[in-house]
């Protein structure tokens, strides 16, 4: 059963092809890909992908706009009917923007754009995302952000770790975010966002292939399902 | 009808880019300054007789991130705007 991914571009979006070719080097079938103005989705998605880069030129704040546009509202339903949605880095402002995933994440404290391979822990290997991973084993994966710095309230930072949906971690101090939560998940667990790229992770040539297993987990709880 | 939005960072988040700023004032020698906070400043020109309830929802939904900014709505006067 062929693996029925889609990549989404917005304008200034600049990691959605590495985003289709991990997509496609993992599962062996190319995704489909998506343009921000289009109002309705593909039948049958399996998988969505919001990749990293800088969609509207982060203009206003980074994902705000890309968050209104017209496919995030078809993306939004389609999360709230289970279909599994994964934003990295852009990506996932893009998913807080939207308020489907808790929190906001604001610039580095460093106020540096960050660019490196940092160590992060798996927190939640349970996940759809991350089910190929050890519990509690330690990965390798880039990182590349100006606005990468993790807030929410106590409040909403207890009830994620309390709900296991921490899925990554930083072992390092990176940006400021709180906690140093790298990645987190919705309440139903469909959602992912994270800073890193796993899609810069997946053959040993890009330095380290930490990355695949998260697009493996995710085929393999296709093919269980 | 010109109105002005003030979004700035709610009380307790950490501002980088203020603090940046702050650090940048001290270092050329200005004395006295105890705390910068960055904000952001959109004006709009609006029809005459847009609801107040438009207003905040165009904060609320675009111009604010509700998780970690605060907005302020002020209607212009036309020499205020000019």
């Amino acid at each position: 059963m062929a693996f029925r991914a889609a990549v989404v571009t917005f304008p200034g979006s600049n990691c959605d092809r590495d985003m289709a070719v991990a997509l496609e080097q993992v599962s062996g079938t190319a995704p489909l890909r998506l343009w921000h103005g289009d109002a309705e989705l593909p039948q049958g998605l399996d998988f969505i992908a919001l990749p990293g880069g800088f969609s509207y030129g982060d203009y206003l704040r980074s994902g705000a706009m890309a968050a209104n546009s017209p496919i995030m509202r078809s993306i939004i339903a389609a999360a709230e009917r289970g279909v599994p949605v994964l934003g990295v880095c852009n990506g996932f402002q893009v998913l807080t923007e939207s308020g489907l995933l808790p929190g906001a994440l604001m610039r580095n404290a460093s106020q540096n754009f960050i660019c490196r391979a940092v160590s992060l822990r798996v927190e939640n290997n349970q996940s759809l995302f991350t089910s190929a991973y050890d519990a509690n084993e330690e990965i390798r994966i880039p990182v590349a952000h100006h606005d990468g710095n993790y807030f929410a309230d106590d409040e909403t930072l207890d009830r994620l770790e309390g709900e296991g949906r921490v899925a990554f971690r930083y072992l390092e101090p990176v940006n400021g975010s709180r906690r140093d939560i790298a990645g987190v998940l919705n309440a139903a667990g469909n959602v992912l966002g994270m800073m890193p790229h796993p899609e810069r992770a997946i053959e040993p040539a890009h330095g380290g292939s930490d990355g695949r297993r998260l697009f493996e987990s995710a085929i393999k709880a296709l093919v269980a399902a | 009808m010109k109105v002005r939005i003030l979004v700035r960072l709610k009380p307790g988040v950490l501002d980088p880019q203020g603090r940046a700023v702050h650090h940048a004032l001290e270092g050329m020698g200005f004395a006295g300054v105890e705390d910068v906070r960055v904000g952001r400043m959109i004006d709009l020109d609006v029809a005459d007789g847009t609801s107040d309830e438009a207003l905040d929802d165009m904060c609320r939904k675009l111009l604010a991130n509700m998780v970690i900014e605060n907005y302020e709505i002020q209607k212009l006067s036309e020499t205020e705007a000019a």
